[in-house]
């Protein structure tokens, strides 16, 4: 029951902000986003007093109904450890997110808002989703809000850049629905529901055309290269709030869905396709750090940062062991804390200044020392220094890496060494130094800005310091998947 | 060992001092902060004589064997059922023996700030990453695992990084800053992955326990470890030598090293703490703190030694040539530490067998008092003339008397003048290398001589040569700064006397050593000829040292332009991966990798307006088409896919 009412206050919420008109509605949004919050703290400690193991976990939260008789789709949402971690992740994001916006001119805000609280409540579902029909709906759903967030409060560009993110996301999403269809057909129990799907398994015969289907969609939502092209222009075009929830959140439901809906389901035809799909994550980490060196746009800067960041994750998924799969878990949870203050940091940057151009900025720190110091704890997360959030995390994929295979554990590990470059570079170039404009005074960060930024930092700190609770709640049930790998 | 709980205060306090003054510090108390700061790091370093006076003397001996002592162990985080992270104090002779030099260090650099930083804005940040850095050194030497002991090397990294580029609007300073962190941190990768294949093989990371499985030969895990091997070489070297670069990153060692002399860059304290006394033997002690397993593999200690000796060899040289007297000291300095890195590497295991750990261990030691009683000279010269290179000094030996005699016992003990305090740690260091290597022992001694005539050469051309030109308008600084001139001045004259042998060691049994004076004639006397030397040369400014100069021709100026090492990093890093690597990737992305998409995407376009004449609008037009769908994707699936 408490899945369903996490995921409806949302909905409902959404639906209620558009009665508003004015500042109210911003207020109104945070208020849900910040009650949803407390229930999905409050269900931690559900879940740290359980005695259920395994896969068993997701019976704690567990809402099943059946909604279409035939073929069999039923309403069955449900938490088990992963589900719960991205849970979390959305909750705690969401009220920084809409947070972040409190200082900005918006237009129809109460629209924007609602918009917000909508793609909150399709995320949720996407996450909590144990249908795979449902799951489909969610993932579709997702898409909606996040593409009228960007075509209409984005940059100049806005437009062309989102068509081209959606079409480019639509058609990934198509061939899971394919792909869905085929397991559909092709499993002996008829039936869309992830028990039944990770229990019986598809022949492995059929294994292959399912596991591509699928891999695309994901590769195209993390993204993988070369499916990432639409990325770093959406990234840069979209308002910085919608940024943040492509980059904080949405690109999980890619990663998660790797560990969720394909590793368990097709086992076969993952372990046949991994060294390629292993090789293009690793690739891309290099591919994308080398790229990242080269830009002199801040948030694109940011963008292709995250596409090595994310590369890494999936390679650990990949390696499919506990460490991988543990860490992919963590580093969703870091990355998703570090890339929404790096973007928020950016639209700080480009609030004062109307710059995002690296090379024309400096001296920041002169005048805004507490956003400076605040700009490099997060950078310092980003690039994984021990004892904040980013390093469990990455410390447990290049494990994973490791056992799966040392050269890809080398090359992986090349991101400490280039993510230091580039994000030292550009805070070198940002915030060191002395102003090339004499006459600009970057007003420090006060108010909301503040509450923002020093409640990442505490969270940077907070995981970086205590990465145990984290840990253990995805034990359970990254142990189920990386048990899947080794029956096979 | 509960009783031993108090030392956890001994990182914990510096670390309460940094929160405070990072937090409030500025805005509340920035006068008082460095009051603050060096009151409780007294209390610290007080706590740690106590310390390792107990251990030495009171409880750390069994049965004449130093013990092992974990205090404060728990479990930080469990990532697999077999492989957990602890987190907790190991006490033994080595990590004692660190504890007070880094206290005391730190002390000696906070007293000397209070003057030296007086005045300055972010008096009050300073301190905080003043003792930022201090918690994060000690939690590194107290560490009881390899993990643990990684994640305060990247701490010390970072509060390095900021201390470098305390001077933020300063262009050197911030390149500088940058540069010493992307190149420990490309050490690091290789430390990093060291710990991997540890971690994997020996299925723990652990000191204690991974020094005692892979000492065993009977073993699972040394068996593990030494069957694996990747391109022929077995992943014990691969480990120890990946560990090794972390350290030589760290501890600036040949080809590594090029982050020190810009480090120079931050505030002088702060040089003497960091990078002369403290940080940069981390890599020293890392290879102490690992030898038993070291000692399994010759390879790994070769590369320890060789690695050492070039370093040690090529930066004597170099600092004869610089003219700015920090960087001739941070020269100095990779050089002194690579003579620790060599003893190392040319040790063995045992009391006596042992003698080049031992006096690795007992250099490290007595450098750290008299390197950075050279760095706070340095810079109260520094703080008197406001410039750092050589032409504006000389004849300063009357201006600043406590200085220049303070600086003159230090050159004395670097240059291994009997009885200061390097004369009896390299006697044991060249002694060792004479028992077991003598092309190491040669190149050494070489070494050691070339050592005594840049230090007074430095020596020479800040306190004699020219009359002076500096007026003092504040004399010779606070009473603050000369402070801890003499007591570490006092230090350098005394600590040689420590009966180190007896105290620290690998095996924890001490033996008595006597310095063997018939041995120690050669070396002596040859750094008194240095010493002669650079008097004739510097004492008095004449035209000798600059036709000298030109007669060495192109060596000269190579040593001057420091062997071109860094022109081949800018070369690496510049031309060689943002031109041929970087710019190509990304014109790649842009047109080929994005440009396939678009074209996939205007394809479509074209070909759904070649076919639009399709949506005619007929409903049965439609209908027809629907049918034919359905049809061919039944056939699809009944026939084709079954």
């Amino acid at each position: 029951m408490l899945t369903l009412v996490l995921l409806l206050l949302p909905l409902i919420s959404s639906a209620i902000t558009l009665l508003f008109r004015g500042s109210t509605a911003k207020y109104f949004a945070l208020l849900s986003a910040i009650s949803n919050l407390i229930i999905t703290v409050l269900a931690y400690f559900v879940f740290i007093n359980t005695d259920l193991k395994g896969e068993e976990t997701q019976n704690i939260f567990v809402f099943n109904h059946e909604w279409i008789s035939s073929p069999k789709i039923n309403f069955h949402i449900a938490m088990d450890g992963i589900s719960y971690l991205m849970v979390f992740l959305t909750n705690l994001l969401l009220p920084l997110i809409i947070l972040s916006g409190f200082k900005r001119e918006i237009n129809r805000s109460h629209i924007f808002y609602s918009l917000i609280l909508f793609m909150q409540f399709a995320l949720l579902g996407v996450f909590v989703s144990f249908d795979g029909i449902l799951y489909y709906l969610f993932w579709e759903l997702a898409l909606i809000p996040i593409y009228f967030i960007s075509l209409n409060w984005g940059d100049k560009n806005r437009v062309s850049v989102t068509i081209k993110f959606f079409i480019y996301t639509l058609a990934g999403s198509l061939l899971m629905l394919f792909g869905f269809i085929c397991l559909y057909w092709y499993n002996p129990t008829h039936s869309f529901d992830w028990n039944d799907l990770t229990k019986f398994q598809v022949l492995s015969t059929h294994q292959g055309l399912i596991f591509w289907l699928f891999f695309v969609a994901y590769a195209i939502k993390i993204p993988i290269i070369p499916f990432h092209t639409w990325q770093p222009n959406t990234y840069q075009s979209a308002p910085t709030q919608g940024t943040m929830l492509l980059s904080g959140i949405m690109l999980k439901m890619g990663t998660y869905s790797l560990i969720r809906w394909l590793l368990p389901i097709v086992p076969t035809a993952v372990t046949e396709w991994t060294p390629l799909a292993i090789a293009l994550c690793v690739a891309g980490i290099v591919y994308a750090s080398v790229i990242a060196i080269m830009q002199t746009d801040l948030k694109k800067l940011l963008a292709y940062s995250s596409i090595a960041h994310v590369g890494l994750i999936a390679a650990g998924i990949f390696a499919w062991n506990i460490q991988g799969i543990q860490g992919s878990l963590i580093q969703m949870l870091a990355h998703g804390i570090n890339v929404i203050g790096l973007f928020y940091c950016a639209d700080i940057i480009f609030n004062r200044t109307q710059s995002n151009n690296i090379n024309g900025l400096g001296g920041i720190r002169l005048t805004a020392p507490k956003f400076a110091t605040y700009f490099l704890i997060i950078i310092l997360g980003s690039i994984a220094l021990p004892l904040t959030n980013g390093f469990i995390g990455e410390f447990l994929l290049l494990y994973g890496l490791f056992e799966y295979n040392t050269w890809l554990a080398i090359f992986g590990g090349l991101t400490i060494i280039l993510g230091a470059v580039y994000m030292l570079r550009m805070y070198q170039k940002v915030a060191l130094g002395n102003s090339l404009d004499a006459n600009m005074k970057f007003e420090d960060v006060k108010g909301t800005e503040e509450i923002v930024l020093l409640t990442i930092c505490i969270l940077i700190f907070a995981f970086g310091v205590f990465p145990k609770p984290t840990l253990e709640l995805v034990e359970p049930i990254a142990q189920f998947i990386t048990d899947k790998a080794i029956l096979k | 060992m509960s009783n031993n709980n108090y030392i956890a205060l001994i990182p914990l306090l510096p670390f309460a001092s940094f929160v405070l003054l990072g937090l409030f510090g500025k805005k509340y108390f920035n006068k008082l902060s460095g009051i603050i700061g060096t009151t409780s790091l007294l209390a610290s370093c007080v706590l740690s004589l106590y310390a390792a006076y107990t251990y030495f003397f009171v409880f750390g001996k069994v049965n004449a064997v130093y013990q092992k002592f974990e205090v404060l162990k728990f479990s930080w985080l469990q990532f697999s059922t077999t492989t957990s992270i602890d987190m907790g104090l190991l006490l033994d002779p080595i990590s004692m023996m660190m504890v007070v030099v880094v206290t005391f260090v730190s002390l000696m650099v906070h007293i000397f700030s209070l003057g030296y930083m007086k005045g300055e804005e972010r008096f009050a940040t300073y301190y905080a990453f003043l003792s930022l850095f201090t918690f994060s050194m000690l939690g590194l030497v107290l560490s009881t695992n390899i993990f643990q002991i990684y994640i305060f090397w990247e701490l010390v990294g970072v509060s390095s990084y900021l201390l470098i580029g305390f001077y933020f609007t300063k262009a050197s300073a911030i390149a500088a800053s940058k540069k010493a962190f992307v190149v420990t941190r490309f050490a690091d990768l290789g430390f990093l992955i060291g710990i991997l294949i540890l971690g994997f093989h020996a299925e723990t990371l652990d000191f204690n326990t991974l020094i005692s499985t892979l000492t065993n030969p009977q073993s699972a895990q040394f068996l593990s470890i030494t069957s694996a091997s990747f391109f022929g070489i077995t992943a014990l070297t691969w480990a120890l030598v990946l560990v090794f670069i972390g350290g030589a990153g760290k501890s600036a060692m040949f080809p590594l090293h090029i982050w020190l002399p810009d480090a120079m860059e931050g505030p002088t304290p702060v040089s003497a703490l960091i990078h002369a006394a403290t940080m940069v033997v981390a890599g020293v002690f890392l290879v102490a703190r690992l030898f038993p397993v070291f000692a399994l593999d010759v390879t790994a200690l070769d590369a320890v030694t060789y690695t050492g000796l070039i370093s040690a060899v090529i930066a004597a040289i170099i600092a004869c040539t610089q003219t700015d007297i920090k960087r001739v000291l941070a020269y100095s300095t990779m050089s002194q530490i690579g003579f620790m890195m060599f003893a190392l590497g040319i040790s063995k295991i045992g009391g006596e067998e042992g003698l080049g750990y031992m006096a690795s261990m007992f250099h490290l030691f007595t450098h750290a008092f008299f390197k950075s009683l050279l760095f706070l000279g340095a810079g109260a010269v520094i703080h008197l003339v406001h410039s750092n290179e050589m032409k504006d000094m000389g004849g300063l030996r009357k201006l600043m008397p406590i200085t220049h005699i303070t600086f003159l016992i230090a050159c004395l003990a670097i240059s291994g003048i009997p009885p200061f305090a390097g004369f009896f740690s390299k006697e044991e260091i060249l002694l060792a290398a004479s028992n077991s290597n003598k092309l190491v022992f040669y190149v050494a001694l070489i070494t050691s001589a070339l050592t005594a005539f840049y230090m007074f050469r430095l020596y020479f051309s800040i306190f004699w040569n020219k009359e002076s030109q500096a007026h003092s308008e504040h004399g010779e600084g606070t009473l603050t700064m000369k402070i801890p001139l003499i007591i570490l001045g006092i230090c350098t004259l005394a600590v040689g006397f420590v009966p180190f042998s007896e105290l620290v060691t690998n095996n924890g049994i001490g033996f008595h050593s006597h310095i063997d004076y018939l041995f120690s004639i050669t070396p002596v006397t040859l750094s008194l000829i240095s010493i002669f030397v650079a008097s004739v040369l510097y004492k008095k400014q004449n035209l000798e040292p600059e036709i000298i100069s030109k007669s060495l021709g192109k060596f000269y100026t190579s040593a001057q332009k420091k062997f071109f090492v860094d022109e081949v990093y800018l070369f690496i890093t510049h031309k060689f991966i943002y031109t041929l690597i970087a710019k190509p990737t990304a014109w790649f992305d842009k047109n080929i990798v994005d440009g396939l998409m678009n074209l996939m995407a205007e394809t479509t376009a074209k070909i759904s307006e070649l076919i639009k004449g399709v949506q005619s609008g007929k409903v049965q037009n439609y209908a027809l088409y629907f049918f034919a769908g359905i049809a061919a994707l039944a056939i699809l699936f009944i026939y084709i896919l079954k």
